[in-house]
């Protein structure tokens, strides 16, 4: 029997794919590698590409935009990142982040009440609680 | 027949709310459905990473990244986790309760405060409490990504990593079950060490590391922080669900409860109404 290797594809919102595997490919930053059975440990960077999962019958292609890859010798996890991720692209998101706050923000007080915040939450929930208990006397 | 015009009318409006009411309650159902699969979906990644972190953790115990050195707190960082839509009970104002509290403290010891919101509900509170909001996202819907997050949050981690904010909270609702939620204020940054060492490693060895061991364990961490607030999201979300589910209900029941004290009342009015007919026509006859 051929020896198989355990491969899990994760991303940070589901489980991609996990099972078996006689040898998976993984695009690295360095270029691409072949990982078989009993591969020295291994902690690596993957560029955008596709990772891909060879079984005894078949062959399996999934499409990962970056992330990392995690070696044992009987496991390989693929750490996929779902979004492509650069230094730049990040750097934009973060700006329009930033931009949304302020423009949703124009004329603002500066200085924090919390009194008055405070009463607005105990009204609030004094309000919730009245309900509650018209809605305890309804029941009855 | 006039009588009892009003209550009829009365009585057709609460019914129609009731409709409303009774249709949001099942959408809220199957949603907090979902978003508790996805909650159960992105399990594995943050326990993979975190294991990886650990053996990290051991293999560099010289190597401090930035996220875990404690300094002293003089501007601490929140990031606060709201619904964007109300009609979910007490939610986000007990979250929002719960923040405050912390908040106050930290003021109190004269640090300044910067917020980060994620959601509606908390940047319109936070708006008007005049915080000092430095990013916000809202509206990630049913399906929140993890894309969506990385700009919000970069603008937080980068604060903390060129030293501009040393504590890092992460405020959002904990879901305990169907019927209650928890609001949870968390301590994300400086990552507490517990969280890094984990189980004991019995043997010694290393990584081959591609490109360098340093730059892996930056990517790691940040995504680490990013998958800890992405499902601090999912959670928050499977909580205003469920919250709406359980408001809708009581909302129904009550509705269903004045349709009923209406009905009485109508039904009370009508039948006077009868017997005084009668009345009068049996009085009619025996002047006759």
């Amino acid at each position: 029997m051929t020896m198989t290797i355990h491969v899990d594809i994760v991303s940070a919102e589901k489980e991609i794919y996990s099972g078996t595997a006689e040898i998976v490919f993984a695009p690295l930053v360095t270029g691409e590698v072949g990982i078989l059975p009993r591969h020295a440990p291994l902690l690596a960077r993957m560029k955008p590409g596709e990772v891909r999962v060879r079984t005894g019958t078949e062959e399996l292609f999934f499409y990962v935009s970056g992330g990392l890859l995690e070696v044992q010798p009987h496991v390989v996890t693929v750490l996929a990142d779902t979004a492509l991720r650069a230094k730049d692209l990040d750097e934009a998101a973060a700006l329009k982040a930033r931009e949304h706050a302020e423009e949703a923000l124009r004329n603002r007080k500066t200085d924090i009440d919390y009194a008055k915040a405070q009463a607005e939450l105990a009204e609030a929930i004094a309000q919730l609680r009245a309900i509650q208990k018209l809605r305890e006397r309804t029941r009855k | 027949m006039a009588v009892g015009k009003e209550i009829r009318k009365q009585i057709k409006s609460i019914q129609n709310t009731q409709k409303i009411t009774r249709a949001m309650e099942m959408v809220a159902a199957s949603k907090m459905r979902k978003a508790q699969e996805r909650m159960q979906a992105a399990r594995p990644y943050a326990f993979k990473i975190r294991n990886v972190i650990t053996h990290l953790h051991y293999a560099h115990p010289e190597y401090r990244h930035p996220f875990v050195i404690e300094r002293d707190a003089k501007r601490v960082g929140f990031i606060v986790i709201t619904s964007d839509r109300g009609l979910c009970g007490g939610l986000n104002t007990n979250l929002l309760r719960s923040m405050l509290a912390t908040m106050k403290e930290w003021s109190q010891k004269k640090t300044t405060l910067e917020i980060c919101t994620i959601g509606g509900k908390g940047f319109g509170f936070m708006k008007r409490l005049g915080a000092n909001i430095v990013s916000h996202t809202s509206h990630l819907g049913d399906t929140p990504r993890l894309e969506d997050l990385i700009g919000t949050l970069k603008v937080m981690l980068d604060a903390y990593t060129q030293g501009e904010l040393d504590r890092l909270y992460l405020v959002y609702n904990h879901f305990v079950n169907t019927m209650s939620q928890k609001p949870e204020v968390e301590l994300l940054l400086p990552l507490p060490p517990s969280e890094l060492e984990g189980e004991k490693l019995t043997h010694h060895w290393d990584y081959i590391y591609e490109p360098d061991s340093k730059e892996v364990l930056d990517d790691l961490l940040t995504r680490y922080i990013e998958s800890l607030v992405y499902h601090g999201v999912i959670e928050n979300l499977a909580c205003e669900q469920s919250a709406r589910m359980v408001a809708m209900k009581s909302a129904s029941d009550n509705a269903g409860g004045l349709i009923d004290e209406l009905k009485l009342r109508y039904n009370k009015a009508r039948q006077a109404a009868i017997t005084q007919e009668i009345a009068e026509i049996v009085g009619g006859a025996a002047a006759v």
